[in-house]
């Protein structure tokens, strides 16, 4: 997948070079026709990235002064024990999130991919149904089914003498309902990529295989894992992204105490951090900072996607 | 699905597990979406009794009658329709005359400008909240429906995707005839090219639909008064009070979910297909 995104810029060679006179309409159609996505990413994209390690460089208020105080945000940062109990929270969330998603959806792409599956439309297009509910429905019809007093599964685990569980109060429990929200939100959507990929296999491949005895759990093992180890990796980038961003479901689950999600902020996110610290306090060049620190995760991550994936072709 | 090659009894065969596991899956995906019908058409005595009612109660449009004294929801959800239709459809057009701009014509810096275009998608532009929001301010943008519609235009993913399309399924001869026929690079593109490739820039207009009509983060920055709110950023303020009836907030949910429920059982098979065919970025 990784491979796939990169451009082919020799795949479509230019036409033949148009009679006199044409040229230059055609040069400045042609520019014409990319402005505006160059201007709009200039403007709405590179310069608010560009900018933010500026104002992290400044204490800004946004109805008041903006004062230079050097890398003083990024002191106070890493001195913040809030901002590690978000860092914490994240990683914590964002494992609880990917590896059953990523599971889940390598399980159901295998049998999706059965060449004799009945119904395998209405199963591809269930599993989309959660990707197009909104982040907002979703945490609220979770919160809902968690809650302490009147939530289904409570009542389920009553049922079998288990106390009600109070998740969004505690931190593992938070963490886990919002990993929830996000595993169900995604495996579908992840399931429909793995799928994308799977269907590249010849299924010859997987014929020979059967006729040499393999079993279901050797293809899977042998063959589809295999096959699917790029997109794989590029959905941990994606999802690990994601994870970083994460933001509506802790915002939406703890109604007493949005900004920090929970008196004793037990599950707050990065992106929440960002959030209460710019619009909650108006410390915009705090802010600021956290969302350096953001980016410089990505970066990290990007890093050792690309180290995985060069490794990976080395082994084939 | 069918398969072209011989069949053989060892794959033949779907093992019943298989649908035990699907089926599974498939229920896992719906219920939330079933529960919010439930929530959202009973009272609070009735949603909060155990066991749970498992048929819809009566009191939907008494709910949906407190959802819409609390908040301007039918103003949101047009709010919403009009962004996310304007992000799809400006989207799908600027895309695909970008995408058709780097497969078919000729210009200097035309390979050097695609790998542009394909490395801004590696900036991750969502954490430059606080400057966007700077920016929203200094245009006086700050609480308009454009702060959401305009940066959403751009997409380097869908510049990518057109330009694939375009590349793969329209020929250069066929281009080269209609030139010769007189017609400008507009024409070209306009009559000819773009016709072609209408499913494909369709679906890339649908997943900006999907996704700017489920955006939270963004809009709940920028927009300030409710009658500006999207149906997202309404559900929110239903939450604030959660106490006044616990279906409220689910019922908003519920108002803001059924719109993308209808277009998912009408197109969702086009979706499906999307990424099948070229891996959509989420």
């Amino acid at each position: 997948m990784t491979t796939t995104l990169l451009p082919a810029p020799s795949a479509a060679l230019p036409p033949p070079a148009s009679p006199r006179g044409r040229g230059w309409g055609e040069r400045l159609s042609a520019y014409a026709y990319i402005a505006p996505f160059f201007v709009l990413f200039a403007v709405f994209g590179l310069f608010p990235f560009a900018f933010t390690f500026y104002v992290a460089l400044f204490d800004w208020n946004p109805i008041g002064d903006q004062v230079f105080i050097g890398v003083d945000n990024f002191t106070r940062m890493f001195a913040d024990p809030r901002f590690w109990n978000a860092a914490g929270n994240t990683v914590s969330i964002w494992a609880l999130s990917t590896v059953p998603q990523l599971l889940l959806a390598l399980v159901l792409a295998h049998v999706l991919n059965h060449a004799r599956l009945r119904a395998a439309l209405f199963f591809r297009m269930s599993v989309l149904v959660p990707y197009i509910t909104s982040v907002a429905a979703t945490a609220v019809v979770f919160a809902q089914l968690f809650d302490r007093d009147y939530g289904l599964l409570n009542w389920l685990l009553g049922l079998v003498g288990v106390e009600p569980i109070d998740f969004v109060q505690s931190t593992w429990g938070s963490h886990v309902l919002i990993a929830t929200m996000v595993t169900w939100r995604w495996f579908g959507y992840t399931t429909l990529l793995y799928l994308a990929s799977l269907q590249a296999v010849p299924r010859s491949v997987f014929e020979a295989a059967a006729i040499d005895g393999a079993g279901p759990w050797q293809l899977f093992r042998h063959i589809t894992v295999p096959a699917l180890r790029p997109v794989i990796i590029f959905t941990v980038v994606t999802s690990t992204i994601g994870g970083l961003q994460i933001f509506t479901e802790p915002l939406l689950i703890a109604t007493g105490a949005p900004l920090t999600c929970g008196a004793v902020r037990q599950c707050q996110t990065l992106t929440l951090f960002l959030y209460e610290q710019g619009f909650g306090q108006f410390e915009f060049g705090y802010g600021s900072a956290i969302g350096v620190a953001l980016f410089v995760m990505v970066v990290a991550i990007a890093a050792v996607n690309y180290l995985l994936s060069t490794r990976i072709k080395a082994d084939r | 699905m069918t398969s072209t090659a011989p069949r053989r009894r060892h794959l033949g065969r779907v093992r019943w597990w298989t649908y035990l596991l699907l089926g599974l899956a498939a229920a896992i995906c719906l219920f939330p979406l079933y529960w919010m019908f439930i929530v959202a058409t009973t009272d609070t005595a009735t949603a909060t009794k155990m066991p749970p009612e498992v048929v819809p109660g009566g009191n939907f449009f008494h709910l949906a009658g407190l959802v819409l004294e609390t908040v301007p929801f039918v103003q949101a959800l047009l709010n919403s329709l009009f962004v996310a239709t304007a992000i799809g459809v400006g989207q799908a057009v600027l895309c695909a005359l970008a995408g058709f701009a780097f497969a078919k014509l000729r210009f200097p810096g035309r390979n050097t400008l695609f790998l542009i275009v394909v490395l801004t998608m590696t900036v991750p532009t969502q954490l430059s909240v606080i400057p966007q929001y700077l920016i929203m301010s200094e245009l006086g943008w700050v609480d308009t429906l454009q702060a959401l519609i305009v940066p959403g235009l751009a997409s380097a993913f869908g510049i990518f995707w057109m330009r694939q399309h375009i590349s793969a399924t329209i020929s250069d001869e066929l281009l080269q005839a209609a030139r010769i026929d007189g017609a400008g690079t507009w024409q070209v593109f306009w009559r000819i090219a773009f016709p072609i490739v209408r499913p494909a820039a369709f679906v890339l207009g649908l997943f900006g639909f999907v996704t700017a009509w489920n955006d939270f983060l963004w809009p709940f920055i920028v927009l300030k008064s409710p009658e500006r709110y999207t149906a997202q950023i309404a559900i929110k303020a239903l939450q604030n009070s959660y106490d006044v009836d616990l279906g409220l907030a689910m019922s908003g949910s519920f108002l803001a979910t059924i719109p993308l429920v209808v277009l998912f059982v009408l197109v969702g098979r086009r979706m499906v297909a999307g990424i099948l065919d070229g891996a959509f970025k989420g």
